[in-house]
């Protein structure tokens, strides 16, 4: 065998833990994640599992990074292959210089390995038969015994994780001791058998900072807390399961009355996503602000109550933790690729509001803003987040709140308005912005009542078939769309530090690892200026953008360029001046992939270097 | 249609509840379905029991799927909001109404096609969870406004009015709410005000998952081969064109019968429904009885009808969630929001 080189990094590097679902060591790998945190290093943690409850492989990759990149990177420098299920793929997957650690117990063949990767074997079976007389024990404390000689042969603070153990099991004596004897052995292995193993090692850092660490789903239920929902009607469906249970945890601390015990929010697992749907579309209409949290197999089984929550004018919320196609398939992989059917959802002719947040900070945010908005404009607001944001925990901004902020319910018109004498059509267009006025239910005892139905009604909610009472609805539904433009969070843009011909736009969870890949290629000598969209409809700044640039690439997670299809369909872009990068394995997009690909489209396009004064 | 007479003339003589309306005041638009549909039937039914009950017209919420029985909350009370939803869903609608805001009363007009076929599933949870509604399913066993089709609570071996036989079973409605454990379950004949207003009336004043199943003819569609002559030249009629395009002016059917009596009533179609009242001291509070009994009536051929089951000590969703006695509708920042210096805190704990 020939000896492999060595990949060194500080603080910088790639390790994926290749598992056994069910087998414990989800917990264990969180911990060791959380470890590089405390030593103040960023990181990022992705789960990639399956769509099954034990048994299936499943992996956790962590990646460090003191730069606090927290996309996905690509490649890997350190395997922990705990799987024999997986291994061959495991072993091709580690970059050449790479380590790969494993369980020596029972001694493998050659052929298993690769000879331009460093193997790193630890008789964990032994020693844990040796220590442990219960099977369950010998599995859940192998877990934590690898982590303690990961943590011993990348230099880690082994006080660090003993904290994080004792935060874990705090009141739980009889669990505490035997984890922390469990890191202690694997660290003494390490120490005594493993040493420089390894060239990657850590040191503390100070990158962390005020940073939070949490998964998108848990900030999105936290913005819905903070926004003001009070009923949240569900059906299970992942990645947006944990979605409802967070808010659920929350409202239980933090919506509970003192006084009476008394629950201020109501939360209703529905039989379906027809009745979920409906459900939160009876309490918009009656004046709650309401929200439901789904996936795509959900938003489909919705479609027909979106087309009545639209044109009957209902604010409604819809969280859609994006993820790959079927429910056969790829459920617990991630992927943008509801935009489309989300801006178009239902029958007839609609179009929605949709958000697009970029990590938890921003499914807070725009949560509790949806909620405004879907008052505002008394629509569906859709808030298109995904798998990548949704399950996994993200170092991100911690979560601001004005106090002073007041909740926008938008056009109600109160009993005390109507006995003011002003004038109440339900679908009226009174102040230019497409917006009528509504009541809620039991308002006035003879002023403001109106039956709801889709659109066949005149301004004044009378039934009617005309067509000119048709259209002047449509026309205004239509305006009411454009002016959410004013609403929605504005797109923000990266400029690029040298004048770029090209512009890239993005979105959502694409956000850190195309930060990553713009830094890459302006140290390639490539300058692309990014404009990062946030919403749909889409302001002027997109125009402008688009048009100030010769070309412009669309980064998405999707096969069919579904926020492309949206720039040409609804904002009437050039398609000749746009050029998709489409990510759609499942897995979420990395840095690596978006700089290849642009990198070698840019040199395709046979660049021109452009003047100095000729700023895009 | 004729049955809500209009001018909205308030004569002055017309009788005044205890808020000083008159009937008048519990009306809504003039009824758009055919003379002699028993929803009409079903709709004064409902205009009585609301100004009996003295009930201010606008604290009630009236939600409905799709239908020509899911037309009718625009045909009474005019004062209160209402909502003709989607086809089968009105149940969700309802529910999520509710969550909303406790302190109005909730009426769900259905029809048998909206509830036991595309909604069967609402309809069985909406009774599981006991959402606190009056639940009126006005069933006709077949779908009106689409003109005719089999709904799951025609009787098998039924005939359509195009003339092909049911094959499927039916599906029993009150026997299904009871199962899913609605808290008071009644069947009624659109036609019987004298049973179906305290009926309503009753079901409004409990707190829990009630509901009615009215049996109320179609006069347009539940018409056969072997009807009443005048039909039979009207069915000829519109064979020989090939389209529906004459319809019968008919009565609606009224029956008055005394209870633990049988009534036989000879609907539009010609065929007889044969209706047992239930007996002055049946006990309703007796679940296990009520599925007896009509299962029972059931193998006669007979429809019983009445309050079939009443379960006192009725708890609904609000119970179930412990929820707070004040409309979320009304609830602000101040009660909503944990504030800033809460969110610190959870920051810190994230970190
Ligand atoms: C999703 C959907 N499918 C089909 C229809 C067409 N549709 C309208 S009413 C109706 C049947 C109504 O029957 P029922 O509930 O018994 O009411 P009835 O007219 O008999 O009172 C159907 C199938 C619809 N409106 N929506
Ligand atoms: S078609 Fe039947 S159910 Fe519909 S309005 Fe006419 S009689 Fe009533
Ligand atoms: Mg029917």
């Amino acid at each position: 065998m020939k000896t492999a080189t060595r990949i060194e990094a500080v603080n910088d590097f790639v390790i994926k833990f290749a598992n056994v679902n069910g087998s414990g060591s989800a917990s264990a790998n969180e911990l060791f994640a959380k470890a590089f945190l405390r030593m103040g290093i960023p990181v990022s943690p992705r789960n990639i599992f399956p769509s099954n409850i034990q048994g299936l492989p499943t992996w956790y990759e962590v990646r460090v990074t003191e730069q606090g990149h927290l996309g996905r990177r690509g490649g890997v420098d350190l395997m922990v292959a705990m799987n024999p299920q997986t291994w061959n793929a495991d072993v091709k997957e580690v970059d050449a210089g790479g380590y790969l650690f494993y369980d020596n117990t029972k001694p493998l063949p050659p052929s298993k390995f690769r000879d331009d990767i460093n193997v790193v074997g630890m008789p964990l079976t032994e020693i844990c038969n040796a220590t442990y007389e219960n099977p369950r024990e010998r599995q859940l404390f192998k877990n934590i015994i690898y982590v303690g000689a990961l943590a011993g042969m990348l230099g880690m603070e082994p006080e660090v994780i003993a904290e994080l153990i004792g935060e874990q099991y705090k009141g739980k004596e009889k669990l505490l001791k035997p984890n922390l004897n469990a890191l202690q052995l694997g660290l003494n292995y390490a120490r005594e058998h493993l040493k420089d193993a390894l060239g990657l090692k850590t040191k503390r850092a100070y990158n962390v900072g005020e940073k939070i660490f949490i998964d998108g789903n848990s900030a999105a239920a936290l913005g819905c807390v903070y926004g003001g929902a009070t009923v949240c009607a569900w059906y299970p469906i992942t990645p947006s399961s944990s979605l409802a249970e967070a808010f659920t945890f929350y409202c239980s601390k933090l919506r509970v009355d003192k006084a009476t015990g008394k629950q201020k929010y109501a939360i209703v697992q529905a039989e379906d996503e027809l009745a979920s749907i409906g459900i939160v579309t009876g309490a918009g209409w009656n004046g709650a602000r309401a929200f439901t949290a789904t996936s795509g197999p959900g938003i489909s089984l919705m479609q027909e109550f979106i087309g009545l929550a639209y044109f009957a004018e209902i604010p409604v919320t819809i969280i859609d933790v994006q993820r790959g196609g079927p429910s056969t398939g790829m459920p617990t992989r991630t992927q943008q690729s509801d935009v489309t059917t989300c801006a178009y959802a239902s029958h007839g002719d609609t179009k929605h509001v949709l958000l697009f947040p970029e990590d938890p900070n921003e499914c807070f945010q725009f949560a509790a803003e949806a909620l405004d908005l879907a008052d505002r404009l008394q629509t569906p607001v859709f808030l298109m987040t995904d798998l990548d944001i949704g399950m996994n925990q993200r170092l991100t901004a911690p979560f601001k709140w004005d106090d002073s902020r007041r909740y926008d319910r938008g056009k109600v018109m109160t009993a005390e308005m109507l006995e003011a004498g002003k004038e109440f059509g339900r679908y009226l267009d009174v102040d230019g912005d497409g917006i009528p006025f509504r009541t809620y239910p039991g308002t006035h005892p003879n002023k403001g009542a109106y039956f709801t139905r889709g659109t066949s009604r005149n301004p004044y909610a009378v039934y009617s078939e005309a067509g000119p009472d048709y259209q002047y609805n449509m026309q205004r539904l239509l305006k009411k769309h454009d002016f959410a433009k004013t609403l929605v969070p504005k797109p923000v843009l990266t400029p690029s530090k040298e004048p770029a011909r090209f512009g890239i736009i993005y979105y959502g969870s694409t956000s850190p690892s195309m930060h990553e890949a713009l830094e890459a290629l302006a140290t390639q000598g490539v300058f692309i200026n990014a404009l990062r969209i946030r919403a749909f409809p889409f302001q002027d700044e997109i125009f402008d953008f688009v048009a100030s640039h010769t070309k412009v690439f669309v980064v998405e997670q999707n096969r069919d360029a579904q926020l492309k299809t949206l720039l040409v369909n609804d904002a009437g872009i050039n398609p000749a001046s746009l050029i998709s990068v489409l990510h759609y394995d499942g897995t979420p997009i990395t840095a690596r992939f978006i700089q290849k690909e642009i990198a070698e489209i840019v040199s395709a396009l046979n660049v021109r270097p452009i003047k100095k004064d000729k700023a895009a | 249609m004729t049955f809500l007479a209009k001018p909205k003339l308030h004569h002055p003589t017309l009788p005044k509840n205890k808020l000083g309306f008159t009937r008048r005041d519990y009306e809504g638009k003039v009824s758009t379905l055919c003379a002699g549909c028993g929803h009409d039937s079903i709709s004064a039914a409902l205009i009585q029991a609301f100004w009996e009950l003295d009930i201010q017209p606008h604290r009630v919420a009236k939600m409905s799927g799709i239908g020509c029985s899911s037309k009718t909350p625009d045909y009474f009370l005019g004062q209160s909001h209402g909502f003709n939803t989607v086809h089968g869903r009105m149940p969700s609608v309802l529910t999520g109404a509710n969550l909303a805001n406790r302190d109005l009363i909730y009426l769900g007009v259905s029809g048998d096609g909206d509830s036991a076929s595309i909604g069967l599933g609402q309809f069985a949870h909406v009774m599981r969870r006991g959402v606190n509604m009056t639940y009126i399913l006005e069933n006709n066993g077949v779908y009106g406004l689409t003109k005719g089709q089999f709904s799951a609570t025609a009787d098998k071996g039924s005939k359509a009015k195009k003339g092909s036989i049911n094959a499927d079973s039916a599906i029993d409605t009150v026997s299904l709410a009871l199962l899913m454990g609605a808290t008071f379950v009644a069947r009624s004949f659109s036609g019987d005000k004298h049973q179906l207003v305290p009926l309503v009336k009753a079901a409004i004043a409990h707190q829990g998952a009630a509901f009615i199943d009215v049996i109320s003819p179609c006069v347009a569609f539940n018409n056969h081969a072997g009807s009443t002559k005048s039909y039979e030249y009207i069915r000829e009629h519109n064979e020989a064109v090939n389209r529906l395009d004459f319809w019968p002016t008919r009565e609606a059917i009224t029956v008055d019968y005394s209870a633990g009596g049988v009534i036989e009533v000879p609907t539009h179609d010609g065929s007889i429904l044969k209706l047992r009242k239930l007996h002055e001291d049946y006990d309703p509070s007796d679940k296990i009885n009520a599925s007896a009994m009509i299962a029972s009536a059931a193998v006669k051929g007979e429809v019983l009808t009445g309050l079939l089951y009443v379960a006192p000590d009725a708890e609904d969703l609000h119970a179930h969630l412990n929820t707070y006695e004040t409309a979320f509708n009304t609830l602000g920042e101040k009660e909503l929001c944990p504030g800033s210096a809460m969110l610190e805190k959870i920051n810190a704990g994230l970190r």
